[in-house]
């Protein structure tokens, strides 16, 4: 990695202070380590340990299991991340092409296009759930004056609801992912599509043959991540839905919070529990690709 | 050619426009509110029939009960957010300057210790986070928020700085080395100056995420003085006959600030953090 180091330089200096250094510089890295390595201890490795203990009962399981809401819950999580991730990414993913073009305008709405990742969820969200409220939301006001007819009622029905919170999601991530997708592409020489184009090549095929072979890796990557991330989202099933009609549209994240609310904590950890088959084959997936 | 020029104008046109619906509309519906009067926020319209500034005032003089601390919360929120983002800073920068420059030992492992945390899905961290503030008494304080916005921020916030440091040369080290430097004036005559861009990036990063925390800050604050903003934003959905035009008001003033900062600062966020990512 450090190709411009000075590798030789080491061993002429003298043996004895050198050594009497290192130990100095040794010292201060564990030093500056200290409070990292601290935090971890105390808010992750204790939690975590704590948490898994009190999730040690079978019981818990058994009780999970039979609460209806559980398997709702986790088919919700599924759809959820296999649906709205790849929406999510598929639609990042083109979306990168658009703004990677040159256009003064296209610049301008690739500003505004970072807001509802720039602004914080609850206040978006909750304008967004007003939105799609069946009496009084613009959604429906408008769907009356236009047609006549009434709206859905947008946030009472299971499936509406859960897509519903899967659009918020999209709706708030989807600009990051973009990011990460154009900082792909800007990365891609230029005279490789000056040479395909030279060659008669056509947008499809330049898609085909130069940009997704540069791309697929990060893409990779940003899917697991994004997983992983989806996974902790509360915010867009929670502060649009509630988990509601009737808990249907709780997703694990949700349940899970739920659970410990209403002081259920061994359900609680039981549930996060549940979710780490699901979890941990992508942290792996990431450790290996990040820790080089 | 000028003919298919224009097509392709057109084409993307065809394309922004659904694309700058789909980004502002629930932006704009917020401001919408924010300046209607309760009348004129249910009726449906596009613009308010009175556009009013009433609801601000409502807002800054604390006139509901669901806003009877609204300035000591904002307060809060912003002494939470910048606790976070100045020892977050600190923290990352000492630990990616020792793995980076150092080579401290257990340096990488302790790397991938971060790395992990990082990949933990925040929301099932945080009942077990919740459960370990309980223990440690801290439930119902505001440490308890700032220590936990740490925990999660400081994961991404070693490893962008490593990455970053990774590429300072080293040259400079062997050279202060020789000149009898100590460790800690490498880091702060030479690695500290060097670093200012990853710095305010990483500052900014930790910053914004205590201030828009939603999840941990209703689990770890309750009383109502001690709350941010944010969890009192939350309050107004316990009532069914929410003042929706004031929760939007106040909505506003909150979002404001995180996006103010993130444009002054877009050029550092942008690429300090993409960079990063792109990279694997």
């Amino acid at each position: 990695m450090s190709t411009i180091a000075l590798p030789q330089s080491e061993p002429t200096v003298p043996t004895g202070p050198a050594r009497k250094g290192m130990t100095t510089w040794q010292r201060w890295g564990l030093v500056l380590l200290a409070p990292y390595a601290a935090v971890f201890v105390v808010f992750v490795v204790y939690p975590v340990v704590y948490g898994l203990w009190l999730a040690r009962h079978p019981q818990s399981y058994v009780n999970l299991v039979n609460d209806p809401i559980f398997f709702g819950s986790v088919v919700n999580t599924l759809i959820f991340l296999v649906v709205a991730i790849n929406l999510k990414m598929a639609v990042a993913l083109a979306l990168s092409g658009f703004f990677v073009r040159a256009n003064a305008w296209i610049r301008w709405l690739s500003v505004l296009f970072i807001l509802p990742w720039a602004v914080p969820s609850i206040p978006t969200i909750l304008s967004l759930r007003f939105m799609l409220n069946p009496e009084w939301g613009i959604v429906n006001q408008t769907i009356f004056k236009l047609t006549g007819a009434d709206g859905p009622n947008w946030l009472n029905d299971r499936w509406l609801a859960l897509s519903m919170a899967m659009a918020v999601h999209v709706w708030k991530s989807l600009p990051f992912w973009t990011m990460i997708l154009i900082a792909g592409r800007l990365s891609i020489p230029a005279e490789h599509y000056e040479a395909a184009g030279v060659d008669g090549a056509r947008t499809l095929q330049k898609f085909r043959y130069i940009t997704w072979p540069a791309l697929r890796g990060l893409y990779l990557t940003s899917l697991i991540l994004s997983m992983i991330w989806t996974l902790g989202d509360f915010n867009s099933v929670y502060l649009l839905t509630g988990g509601g009609p009737a808990d249907l549209t709780h997703v694990l994240a949700t349940l899970g919070i739920r659970y410990l609310r209403l002081d259920q904590v061994d359900l609680s950890m039981a549930t996060i529990v549940c979710a780490l088959p699901l979890v941990l084959p992508l942290v792996y997936f990431m450790m290996k690709r990040l820790s080089k | 050619m000028t003919a298919r020029k224009a097509l392709q104008e057109a084409r993307l046109i065809l394309i922004g426009i659904p694309v700058a619906l789909w980004t502002l509309v629930p932006i704009y519906h917020m401001f919408l509110f924010a300046l209607s009067s309760k009348d004129d926020a249910f009726s449906g319209r596009l613009w308010p029939a009175h556009p009013t500034l009433n609801n601000f005032r409502i807002v800054f003089e604390e006139k509901h009960y669901f806003l009877n601390h609204f300035w000591r919360q904002l307060g809060n929120s912003l002494v939470i957010a910048i606790a976070v983002g100045v020892i977050t800073l600190a923290i990352a920068a000492a630990a990616a300057f020792a793995i980076s420059r150092l080579k401290a030992r257990g340096g990488r492992l302790l790397m991938n210790c971060a790395l992990f945390t990082y990949f933990i899905p925040a929301a099932f961290l945080a009942v077990p986070m919740y459960k370990a503030m309980g223990v440690y008494g801290i439930l119902n304080t505001q440490w308890a928020l700032i220590l936990a916005m740490i925990t999660l921020a400081s994961p991404y916030a070693i490893w962008v700085l490593k990455q970053a440091s990774d590429k300072l040369p080293f040259e400079l080290d062997e050279a202060a080395r020789i000149d009898g430097a100590s460790p800690l004036q490498l880091f702060r005559l030479v690695y500290v100056p060097l670093m200012v861009p990853s710095l305010v990036a990483i500052g900014t990063y930790a910053l914004l995420l205590a201030w828009n925390e939603y999840l941990y800050a209703f689990l770890l604050l309750s009383n109502d003085k001690d709350i941010t903003l944010a969890v009192a934003l939350g309050h107004f959905l316990s009532a069914d006959d929410s003042p929706w035009e004031i929760l939007m008001a106040t909505g506003l003033v909150y979002a404001l600030p995180p996006a103010a900062i993130y444009y002054v600062f877009r050029r550092y966020m942008v690429s300090g953090l993409t960079a990063g990512a792109v990279k694997a």
